[in-house]
C-alpha cells in the first residue's frame, strides 16, 4: 500500500492547535510532577514518622495508586471523584488531581527509599554528637539521600510525562487529543501520530540525558 | 554485681556518672538485667565480655541511643529515672543530653559527605552554635590531636580505616564530652590498623579523659584501664582493678571466658 506522506497538510493551518496541545501538555506534565513531589515529600516524611494512624492510610493510599492503571484513575477521576466529593469540579481539574496524586504515590517510595538508604550509623552518629532529629535531616541524611532521590525521581517524571498523554480519553486538549482533533479534520492519522510520537521524544529525550549526567555525577 | 564500685576504684567523691539497675529488654528478651557502674572524673573503665553479653546495650544506654527500660542514670547534675517513661528528656532537651557523651562506633559512621574537617567541625557548628571559622580552627586541633593534620580535605571514603576512626575520635572530642564512650573501635580494622588508633587512645587516658570502652583489646585494658568489669549474659560478673580481673579472675565464667579468649588469640 502506497501512502502519499504529507506532513504539511496536519500542521500548516493547525499552528495554533499544536502550541495550545503542547502547552497544555507542559502544564500537566510540570504541575502534576511538581504536584506529585509535594505529596512525596509530605507522605514520605509521614512514613518515616513511625505512627500507624500516619502510616496506614499512607499506606493504603501508595498501593491503591500503585496497584491500579493510572487510565482507570483518571477516568474515575473524571466521573466519579466530583459526585463523591459532592464537588462540581471541572473535568480538566478532577483528572489533573488523579494524575497528581499517581505521581505523589511515587514520589512517596523514592522519598522514603532514599531517606532509608543512608546508613544508620550516620544517623546515630549524629544523634550520638547531640543533633536534635531535624537537625540531623538538614544536615546529615537529606544532603546525601537528595543526591540519591534524583535520578529516580527524574525517570519518574519522564513517566509521568507520557502519561498526560492518557488525558485524551476525558477530553483534555494536550498534545494527544490535538492530535486526534487533527486526525478528524485531516483524515491523516499517520503523518499526525508520527509527528506527536516526535514531539514527545524531542521534549523527553533531554530530560532523560540529563538524567543520565545528574547519575554519573553521583557515582563519581 | 556490686552496688558501689567506688571502693575498688581507689578514687573518692562524687562519680561523674552513676548508673544503677540498669535493664533493657527487646521484647521478651532482657539484653542487660540490672547493671550499675560508677565512673569518676577521669577514670578508664573497660568493659569486657561474650558477644551478646549486654556490654554494648549498656554502653548505649548511657547516652541513651537506645532506651533503658529501667534503672536510674546520673550524669553531672542530670538524674534520669527510666522507670517514669514521661520524666525522660525527649527532642531538643535529649539530644543536649546526648553531647554530654562523646561516642566512638565499630563502623567509624562518619558522615560520609563532609570531609575530615567538617565532620569534626559539624557538631561545634549545628549544636555547640559556634561560628564557623572558630569550629575550623578547633576541628584542626583536634584533627592534629589524632595524628591527623593534613588529612583535614579527605573524605571519610579517601581515608584508610584506622585513619577514619580517629576522625571519629575527633569529632566526639571536639564536643568537649564528659564521659568518652567506645564502642568496639578497633574490632572492624584490619589488624596492622589497630595499633594506631589504640595509641590515641592510650593518649587520652593519659590526658585525663573520662571514658567507658568496651573491647576485646586485652592488652589495651591491662595497659590503661583504673578499672575492669566483665558482663555475661546481661550481668556485671566479676568488677576490679585489671590486674585483679585479667591476671587473677575469680568468678570462673570470667576464668572460662579470659581462657577461651587467650585460646583464640594463640591460634589467631
Amino acid at each position: 500500500m502506497e501512502h502519499n506522506w504529507d506532513f504539511y497538510a496536519v500542521f500548516i493551518g493547525y499552528e495554533g492547535w499544536w502550541l495550545k496541545g503542547l502547552l497544555v501538555t507542559l502544564v500537566y506534565a510540570t504541575g502534576t510532577v511538581v504536584g506529585g513531589l509535594v505529596i512525596g515529600v509530605v507522605c514520605g516524611m509521614g512514613l518515616l514518622a513511625n505512627r500507624w494512624w500516619l502510616t496506614a492510610p499512607i499506606h493504603v493510599y501508595v498501593e491503591l495508586f500503585r496497584c491500579t492503571p493510572v487510565l482507570v484513575q483518571i477516568i474515575w477521576f473524571f466521573f466519579a471523584l466530583p459526585i463523591v466529593i459532592q464537588v462540581d469540579l471541572p473535568g480538566w481539574l478532577a483528572a489533573g488531581i488523579g494524575l497528581t496524586l499517581y505521581m505523589g504515590c511515587f514520589a512517596t517510595e523514592i522519598f522514603r527509599g532514599g531517606i532509608i538508604s543512608i546508613d544508620k550509623g550516620q544517623w546515630q552518629a549524629a544523634r550520638a554528637i547531640g543533633m536534635t532529629y531535624p537537625e540531623m535531616m538538614q544536615h546529615i541524611i537529606l544532603p546525601q539521600a537528595i543526591r540519591r532521590m534524583v535520578p529516580p525521581f527524574v525517570n519518574q517524571s519522564v513517566i509521568q510525562f507520557k502519561n498526560t498523554a492518557l488525558l485524551y480519553v476525558v477530553a483534555v486538549p494536550d498534545m494527544m487529543y490535538t492530535g486526534y482533533l487533527v486526525v478528524a479534520d485531516t483524515y491523516r492519522p499517520l503523518e499526525v501520530y508520527t509527528g506527536v510520537a516526535f514531539a514527545y521524544f524531542l521534549l523527553l529525550y533531554p530530560i532523560t540525558q540529563w538524567g543520565k549526567r545528574l547519575e554519573a555525577r553521583r557515582d563519581r | 554485681m556490686t552496688d558501689s564500685p567506688e571502693t575498688e576504684a581507689g578514687k573518692g567523691g562524687r562519680p561523674t556518672l552513676s548508673l544503677r539497675s540498669l535493664r533493657k529488654s527487646y521484647g521478651p528478651v532482657e539484653a542487660v538485667r540490672g547493671v550499675s557502674l560508677d565512673v569518676h572524673a577521669g577514670e578508664v573503665v573497660v568493659i569486657i565480655g561474650p558477644s551478646g553479653c549486654g556490654k554494648s546495650t549498656t554502653l548505649r544506654c548511657l547516652n541513651l541511643l537506645e532506651e533503658p527500660t529501667g534503672g536510674t542514670l546520673r550524669v553531672g547534675d542530670r538524674e534520669l529515672d527510666f522507670a517514669d517513661r514521661r520524666s525522660l528528656p525527649t527532642g531538643r532537651s535529649l539530644a543536649r543530653f546526648r553531647a554530654r557523651f562523646g561516642m566512638v562506633f565499630q563502623q567509624f559512621d562518619l558522615f560520609a559527605h563532609k570531609t575530615a574537617l567538617e565532620n569534626v567541625a559539624i557538631g561545634l557548628v549545628v549544636v555547640r552554635k559556634k561560628p564557623r571559622p572558630e569550629a575550623q580552627r578547633l576541628a584542626l586541633d583536634h584533627l592534629a590531636r589524632v595524628g591527623l593534620s593534613g588529612m583535614e580535605d579527605r573524605l571519610p571514603r579517601e581515608l584508610s580505616g584506622g585513619q577514619q576512626q580517629r576522625v571519629a575520635i575527633a569529632r566526639a572530642l571536639a564536643m568537649t564530652p564528659e564521659v568518652l564512650l567506645f564502642d568496639e573501635v578497633t574490632s572492624a580494622l584490619d589488624p596492622e590498623l589497630v595499633g594506631e588508633v589504640l595509641s590515641v587512645m592510650k593518649g587520652l587516658a593519659g590526658d585525663g579523659a573520662t571514658m567507658v570502652v568496651v573491647t576485646h583489646e586485652m592488652a589495651f585494658a591491662q595497659d590503661v584501664a583504673d578499672r575492669v568489669i566483665f558482663m555475661d549474659q546481661g550481668e556485671v560478673i566479676e568488677e576490679g582493678g585489671a590486674e585483679e580481673v585479667l591476671a587473677n579472675p575469680r568468678n570462673p565464667r570470667t576464668r572460662s571466658f579470659l581462657a577461651r579468649f587467650r585460646r583464640q588469640e594463640a591460634d589467631g
